[in-house]
């Protein structure tokens, strides 16, 4: 095998020229108050940052796809919907829920990923409508006081939007039993992580 | 075979595309140490001690021995258990004679492999979640204050489902008629071992 390229040196100094300096970024100081990205990427990176949002969705989404493309089409529309609704009221609202509730989602929706529930449709709607005005209200609450507002919202219902499309068309078309065992097993280490925060929530002198 | 063109020069330029991505610094951009230390020390408790290291590749060593479906239903239903016993132990409820236990755990699911025990279904289940319990229990009442509970556990979870997984691997040549005499012996070390861990939470 040859290993000659017939690429004209110089197009190869120009696009190393130009890939080189782009390619050999220095520490990215990219914290979103300096960089002034808005609060819609703020938003966006909030959740994906926050594993007390991100790991229940995610469990949603893995339950979903595991119960085929309805569901997951579903829950892909309610989630948002009702984290939108969830985080305006939490918005207005300025407070009232207890953050350990959230290890109760990660408990029921994991455990139900584990035992791969087979629920009916209006379960799983109740279901990713429960998740999504929880987790939106503790936003909400939580983005009232930086003032990130609606915009902030909005970035992370788009990203609650991205993460249930990616991951419940990612599990759906799973057909092998091992395939299927995978996610069990991601369900059952959501469950797990849970009932662990569990303890640490209600510990004495908590 | 001649290797030219405008798809070798594209190809060649993907390598060096790789290449600059792998060799990016860190990315400094919200700074949480005591997040990433919470992860991190959560990673690292259960491979902290032998005896838990050496009792969840048991559980896997067996699963695989037993097959579909306790191969699959083993670390799926374990980490759960576990995890219940460590919210026990959080809880501040007591669990007598733990490591003692543990090393029961390591003496019983030892000589499980060495003999290729296959009980039902539902026995082997029941006898691995009884000592998930106290695997838990021990971890719940050592996890260090002052951590971010949710990475803690996050990491410890894993550290223990990747510890099942390398079991699994491992116990996997238990397909092949040479691996079945080692896979049997490993078992008769992790009993033996469980022998000292015995001893030494006895005397």
């Amino acid at each position: 095998m040859s290993g000659r390229v017939s690429l004209k040196p110089w197009r190869q100094i120009v696009i190393a020229g130009g890939l080189g300096p782009a390619l050999w970024p220095s520490g990215a100081e990219a914290h979103l108050v300096t960089t002034g990205l808005g609060p819609v990427y703020d938003g966006l990176l909030h959740f994906a940052l926050t594993p007390e949002d991100l790991v229940p969705a995610l469990a949603l989404a893995l339950l979903a796809g595991l119960r085929g493309a309805a569901h997951g089409r579903r829950a892909l529309f309610v989630l948002p919907a009702a984290w939108l609704l969830g985080g305006l009221l939490g918005l207005a609202a300025h407070g009232g829920m207890s953050p350990a509730l959230t290890s109760i989602s990660f408990v029921l929706l994991g455990g139900l990923v584990a035992a791969d529930a087979r629920l009916p449709l209006y379960a799983t709607t109740m279901l990713a409508a429960l998740l999504g005005l929880f987790n939106g209200y503790l936003n909400g609450t939580a983005m009232a006081q930086p003032g990130l507002g609606t915009l902030g919202l909005l970035g992370i219902v788009a990203a609650v939007f991205t993460l249930v499309a990616l991951a419940a068309s990612f599990v759906a078309p799973l057909r092998a039993a091992w395939a299927r065992v995978v996610v069990r097993v991601a369900g059952s280490w959501i469950a797990a992580i849970g009932l662990l925060l569990l303890g640490w929530a209600f510990r004495p002198g908590a | 075979m001649n290797y030219t063109g405008p798809r070798a020069a594209a190809e060649m330029w993907v390598l060096v595309v790789l290449a600059f991505l792998a060799w990016v610094p860190a990315a400094h951009a919200h700074i949480l140490q005591r997040e990433a230390a919470s992860f991190l020390t959560g990673l690292g408790h259960p491979i902290s001690g032998l005896d838990h290291v050496l009792a969840m590749i048991a559980v896997g060593l067996w699963g695989a021995q037993l097959g579909a479906p306790a191969l699959w239903l083993l670390p799926v239903a374990f980490p759960m258990v576990m995890a219940l016993g460590g919210m026990v132990g959080l809880l501040g409820m007591p669990l007598p004679g733990v490591e003692a236990g543990i090393a029961a755990s390591m003496i019983l699911l030892g000589l499980a492999v060495t003999s290729e025990l296959r009980p039902p279904l539902a026995t082997a289940v029941v006898l691995v979640g009884i000592f998930g319990v106290f695997h838990g229990h021990s971890h719940g009442t050592e996890l260090p204050p002052g951590q971010s509970a949710l990475l803690y556990s996050t990491g410890f979870v894993i550290a223990t489902g990747c510890l099942h997984a390398v079991g699994i691997g491992v116990g996997l040549i238990h397909r092949w008629p040479w691996g079945q005499r080692p896979l049997r012996a490993a078992g008769a070390v992790i009993a033996v071992a469980g022998v000292f861990f015995m001893w030494r939470a006895i005397v």
